[in-house]
C-alpha cells in the first residue's frame, strides 16, 4: 500500500493528478462532442438530401472505424493540419498544440458522433405537436429550435448521453498512446518503474469503476432534476 | 445560447494560447526510456549521456536548450509536426530515416547485439567476437548463416521502428517470429518472464537492464554493427529549406556539426560516454 | 494524396485483417457462450449467485478495454507461480491473452442484452406454455431463448461492431492486427491520411457487412 503513498517515495499524488486529468479530457471531449453534435443533428434531419449525406457520412465513419485509428490520425496528422490551415492565413511560424487538446479533440469527435445519434433520436421522439406549436408562435426559426425544442430533447437524451458519457470516459485511457498523462498512461509509467503492472493496472481500473459509479449518482440527480413537470 | 457562444469562444481562445513561437530557444526531443543513453531518475526528470551532452552542446553553441520528452515510436513524426527541433535519443543514422530527416555528424555508436535468459539454449554460439555488416565478407555470411539457424522458429522481441527490427526483418537471419514493443522496457519484461526467446537491442542497453534489475540477462552471438545498423548515432534534424523555418533548420544543422566538432575535441564526448556506458561510445 | 502508397499497402492491410477476423469471430464465440451463462446467472434466485454475475457485468463494463488486456497480458505475465503452470502455454501468447480479455468483455455486454431481452418476453408466452403442460425446462430451451435471441439481435449486432472495433486494441499487446500493421505503415511513412482512409475503409466494409448480416438474420426469424 505504500506504493500509493502521496509525496516522494508513493504514487498516489501522480495517480489522483493521473485522475482529475482523465475528467478533465472526458468532460472537455464531452462538451466538443456536443459541439459537434449541434452541428451535425440537423444535418442529418435536414431535408436536404446533400446534407444528410454529410451529417450520415460523419456518424457512419466515426463510429465504424476504431477508436485508435482515429487518434492515430489526430496524433500523427493533427498537428500538420492544423499548421496547413494556418499557412493559408500565412501564418509560417512553429505551432505546437499540446496534448491535451489533441486528445480531447479526436476523444470529442468520436464522441460527438455518438451524441449526434441520441440528439437524433431525442428530437425523432418529440411529439409532432411541439413543432407546430412552436411555428405558430412567431418566433424565429433559431428560437424554436433552441427555445422550445432543445430542452425537451435534452430531457429525453439524458439516459442515452449517460452511456455516451460513460464511453466517452473509458475511451479517454486511449490516448495514453500519445503520451498525455491521464490514468492509463500514469499506471503504465508507474507499472514501469516498480515493476509492478499487475497492481498499478487493477488499481486503475478501480479508479475507472470509482469514476463511473460516482458518474452514474450524478446523472441519476440530473435525471431527477430535468423530470420535474412531467 | 450565450453558454454556447462562451464556449466556442472558449475553445479558440485556449487553442490560440496553445500555439506557441520559437524564436531562441532550441527544443531537443528525446525518449527518456533507453538507458543509459536517456533514461529518467525517480522523480522524473530527463537524465543520461544524451541529456548531458545535449547541455554540454547547448553551451557550445550559446544557446538555450529545454529538454522534451516524447515517446520512440512518435519521435520523427513529433520533429516534423514541429514539436521540437533536435532528435537526441539514440537514434541511429540510417539511410531510410535519411528519406525524412537528416542527421549531424555521428556523435556515439552503439553496438547491438542478442539477449537471452541465463540457461537458454541459444548460449554458447559459435559465432565472432562482432560483426559489421558493411564490410560484408566471407565471416559475415558464416556467423549469419549460424544465426539463422539458431534463431529459426523463435520469438525474438524488438523495439518498434528500431534499426533492429529492421535487421531481424530484413531476412539476413531468415525466418524469426518478430514480436514488437512499444519500449524497451517493454522488450525486457517479456524477455524476462519468458514470452520472448531471445531480444536484440543495444549492447548497453541489456547490460544496464541486467545490472538494475538483477535479472540473468546474457549477452549471446556477436556484435552486430553497420549495415542495417546504421552508422552511429547522431542529431535528428528537420531537412532543410527555402523557407524561414529550412533555413533556420540548416543553420541548426550546421551549428551542431560545429559543436560536435568542438566537444570531441575537447574529449568531452569521450568523457561522457566512459561515465554512462563504461566505455569510449563516442565517434 | 499518395494513391501509390494506398494502393501498396492494400495487401498488407488485408492479411492482417485475417488476423483482426479470428480474433474477432473466437471473442464471439467464447463471449456468446459467457453471455448467457452470466445472464442465467444474472437471473437466479440465490442473491450471491445473482451479486457475483451482477459483479462480473459491472465490472468489466465499468472499465476500459484496454486496462482488461494490459491487466491480462502484463499483470499475469508477472506472478511467476503462474509460469510455472501449464496456464503459461496460453498466457504466454498474446494471441490468447487478448482473446481471453475480449471474451470476458463481449460476454459482459452480452450478458446484459440477453438478460434484458428475457425479461421483455410476454409473461403471457410464459403461462400459455405452463398451461401446455410444457415443463419449465424445455419452456426456457425451447421458448425463451430462441426468442430473447431474437430480441437482441439488434442490440447484438451492435455488439459485434463494438467488438470489432474493440479487436484494435490487441495491437498495444504485440499482435499485428489491421490497426498493428495501419499504425506501422503510418510511422514509417508518415502518411496518416492515406493509410487512414484504406484502414478505416476496410472497418467500415466490415461494418457494413455486419450490418446487413444482422437485417438478414432480423428479417429470417421474425415472426
Amino acid at each position: 500500500m505504500e506504493l500509493l503513498a502521496f509525496g516522494k517515495t508513493g504514487w498516489g499524488d501522480e495517480l489522483f493528478y493521473a485522475t482529475l486529468m482523465t475528467i478533465a479530457v472526458s468532460v472537455t471531449a464531452m462538451l466538443v462532442g456536443f459541439f459537434f453534435a449541434l452541428i451535425f443533428t440537423p444535418l442529418k434531419l435536414s431535408k436536404y438530401k446533400s446534407l444528410n449525406l454529410i451529417g450520415n457520412f460523419y456518424t457512419t465513419v466515426i463510429r465504424g472505424v476504431p477508436e485508435l485509428l482515429v487518434i492515430y490520425l489526430f496524433f500523427f496528422g493533427g498537428s500538420g493540419a492544423i499548421m496547413y490551415v494556418a499557412s493559408i492565413f500565412g501564418y509560417f511560424e512553429y505551432i505546437e498544440i499540446n496534448a491535451f487538446i489533441t486528445g480531447s479533440m479526436a476523444i470529442g469527435i468520436i464522441s460527438g458522433a455518438y451524441s449526434t445519434e441520441v440528439f437524433r433520436g431525442a428530437i425523432q421522439s418529440i411529439d409532432k405537436g411541439q413543432f407546430e406549436a412552436a411555428k405558430v408562435l412567431g418566433v424565429s426559426k433559431f428560437a424554436q429550435f433552441y427555445k422550445i425544442i432543445l430542452p425537451q430533447m435534452l430531457r429525453l437524451a439524458i439516459p442515452n448521453l449517460s452511456n455516451v458519457w460513460q464511453i466517452t470516459l473509458k475511451d479517454t485511457s486511449l490516448i495514453s498512446v500519445t503520451g498525455l498523462v491521464e490514468i492509463m498512461r500514469q499506471s503504465y509509467i508507474a507499472a514501469g518503474s516498480t515493476r509492478d503492472p499487475l497492481f498499478f493496472y487493477s488499481f486503475a481500473a478501480v479508479l475507472y469503476l470509482l469514476l463511473t459509479y460516482l458518474s452514474m449518482k450524478l446523472i441519476n440527480k440530473l435525471e431527477v432534476k430535468y423530470s420535474k413537470g412531467y | 445560447m450565450n453558454k454556447l457562444k462562451i464556449f466556442g469562444m472558449g475553445i479558440i481562445i485556449s487553442l490560440f494560447l496553445s500555439i506557441t513561437s520559437n524564436a531562441e530557444t532550441i527544443k531537443i526531443g528525446t525518449e527518456g526510456a533507453y538507458p543509459p543513453w536517456n533514461s529518467k531518475d525517480a522523480s522524473g526528470n530527463l537524465i543520461g549521456f544524451e541529456v548531458e551532452l545535449a547541455n554540454e552542446l547547448c553551451a557550445i553553441m550559446k544557446a538555450e536548450c529545454t529538454i522534451v520528452e516524447q515517446d520512440w515510436d512518435g519521435m520523427i513524426p513529433a520533429l516534423l509536426m514541429r514539436k521540437f527541433d533536435a532528435i537526441m535519443a539514440g537514434m541511429s543514422i540510417t539511410a531510410e530515416r535519411q528519406k525524412t530527416i537528416t542527421f549531424s555528424q555521428g556523435y556515439a555508436d552503439e553496438v547491438a547485439s542478442l539477449a537471452v535468459m541465463k540457461g537458454s539454449s541459444l548460449e554458447g554460439m559459435d559465432t565472432p567476437e562482432g560483426i559489421n555488416l558493411s564490410l560484408g565478407g566471407g565471416v559475415v555470411k558464416k556467423a549469419l548463416k549460424t544465426l539463422t539457424g539458431a534463431l529459426a522458429g523463435k520469438t525474438v522481441c524488438v523495439q518498434t521502428a528500431t534499426i533492429h527490427q529492421n535487421f531481424l526483418d530484413s531476412g539476413d537471419v531468415g525466418k524469426v517470429n518478430v514480436r514488437t514493443y512499444k519500449t524497451q522496457d517493454e522488450v525486457n519484461l517479456d524477455l524476462a518472464s519468458g514470452r520472448c526467446d531471445a531480444a536484440l537491442a543495444a549492447a548497453v542497453a541489456f547490460t544496464d537492464y541486467a545490472e538494475k534489475s538483477g535479472k540473468a540477462v546474457v549477452l549471446v552471438g556477436p556484435t552486430f554493427s553497420g549495415g542495417a545498423f546504421g552508422n552511429g548515432v547522431g542529431v535528428g534534424i528537420r531537412q532543410g529549406g527555402d523557407d524561414t523555418i529550412g533555413k533556420r533548420d540548416a543553420k541548426l544543422l550546421q551549428d551542431f556539426n560545429k559543436a560536435i566538432d568542438k566537444a570531441r575535441k575537447q574529449g568531452i564526448i569521450s568523457k561522457l560516454a566512459i561515465k554512462h556506458f563504461g566505455f569510449d561510445a563516442s565517434m | 494524396m499518395d494513391l501509390d502508397l494506398m494502393i501498396n499497402s492494400i495487401p498488407k492491410l488485408l492479411s492482417a485483417t485475417v488476423i483482426t477476423l479470428k480474433l474477432l469471430s473466437a471473442s464471439l464465440f467464447f463471449g456468446l457462450f459467457m453471455g448467457l451463462l452470466f445472464a442465467i446467472l444474472r437471473m437466479n434466485k440465490n442473491i450471491f449467485i445473482n451479486k457475483f454475475a451482477y459483479g462480473y457485468s459491472y465490472v468489466f463494463r465499468g472499465t476500459p478495454l484496454l486496462v482488461q488486456i494490459f491487466i491480462i497480458y502484463f499483470g499475469l505475465g508477472q506472478i511467476e507461480y503462474l509460469r510455472s503452470t501449464f496456464l503459461w502455454v496460453i498466457l504466454k501468447e498474446p494471441y490468447w491473452c487478448a482473446i481471453i480479455a475480449f471474451t470476458l468483455n463481449t460476454g459482459a455486454y452480452t450478458s446484459e442484452i440477453l438478460r434484458s431481452a428475457f425479461q421483455t418476453i410476454k409473461p403471457g408466452i410464459i403461462e400459455a406454455g405452463k398451461s401446455l403442460g410444457i415443463s419449465n425446462n424445455i419452456i426456457f430451451y425451447k421458448i425463451q431463448i430462441p426468442i430473447a435471441i431474437r430480441q437482441s439481435l439488434p442490440a447484438y449486432g451492435n455488439e459485434i461492431i463494438l467488438m470489432m472495433k474493440g479487436t484494435s486494441l490487441a495491437s498495444t499487446v504485440t499482435l499485428m492486427d489491421l490497426t498493428g500493421v495501419a499504425k506501422y505503415i503510418i510511422s514509417t511513412t508518415f502518411k496518416p491520411i492515406e493509410v487512414f482512409i484504406v484502414a478505416g475503409g476496410i472497418y467500415l466494409f466490415m461494418t457494413f457487412l455486419i450490418h446487413n448480416l444482422i437485417k438478414y438474420l432480423e428479417k429470417k426469424y421474425s415472426f
